[in-house]
């Protein structure tokens, strides 16, 4: 059989990997926190919800479900290459840079909403939802340029 | 649309090679198979050096490699 055809491995590196991880993670690690909020509403004001717990819970749960995730997918293919090359780094730093932009927005609306005196909730929540889309839109521009390939400018 | 114009014969050379395959010549420029993948399908432009190395496994010019299209014609 011509050796041209060699496809022994899967085409997906283990960078890729692991920015699917981390975005299947953060968006059911925040659906479940959202989830556990409004049950706890109870046709009340929303800022009167304990919330501090959830989160916390939350934020540890998704830290420990990626690194767990990792480890299967690692048992799951020993044989799988974990080499990190020149692309992969590219593309991390790509990934980074747009996730970093929420982290900002994140910080600038909860400086203004401690300003303008805003309920603690929303300050916390503020905060946590734009590490969620941090994670989640950074991870998803690294897997869309693994895909799609590097943007050149 | 490509993220590259740059396009490449590293297919053919390899073909040409003893039908090397992506893995042996990612081993030999010092990247992952899949990054061989990804430049052979447009999808990764390199860096100068990393195209310079490849053209030396082939043992071939750096344009005999790499091709990059004249200018797109602009309408009068």
């Amino acid at each position: 059989m011509s050796k041209i055809l060699y496809l022994g491995e899967a085409v997906v590196t283990h960078e890729e990997k692991r920015a699917w991880i981390m975005l299947v993670v953060s968006v059911i690690a925040y659906a479940g926190y959202v989830a556990v909020v409004l049950g706890r509403q109870d046709g009340g004001s929303l800022t009167a919800v304990p919330y501090v717990g959830a989160l916390l819970w939350t934020v540890g749960g998704a830290m420990v479900a990626s690194i767990v995730a990792e480890i299967v997918m690692g048992m799951a293919n020993p044989r799988a290459s974990r080499v990190k090359d020149v692309r992969d780094r590219e593309i991390g730093r790509l990934g980074d840079h747009v996730g970093q932009a929420f982290v900002i927005i994140g910080a600038v609306s909860a400086m203004l909403m401690a300003m303008a005196e805003w309920d603690w909730f929303w300050i916390a929540n503020v905060i946590y939802l734009c590490f969620v889309l941090s994670a989640v839109i950074g991870s998803l521009a690294k897997v869309i340029v693994y895909r799609r390939g590097v943007p050149q400018w | 649309m490509k993220p590259t114009r740059v396009t490449n014969t590293i297919r053919a050379l390899r073909f040409a090679h003893d039908e090397m395959t992506q893995a042996d010549l990612a081993e030999r420029i010092g990247v992952t198979r899949q990054t061989v993948i990804a430049i052979e399908q447009g999808r990764y432009s390199p860096s100068l050096e990393m195209a310079f190395r490849i053209a030396r496994v082939f043992g071939v010019r750096l344009d005999d490699v790499f091709q990059y299209p004249d200018s797109e014609e602009v309408a009068p």
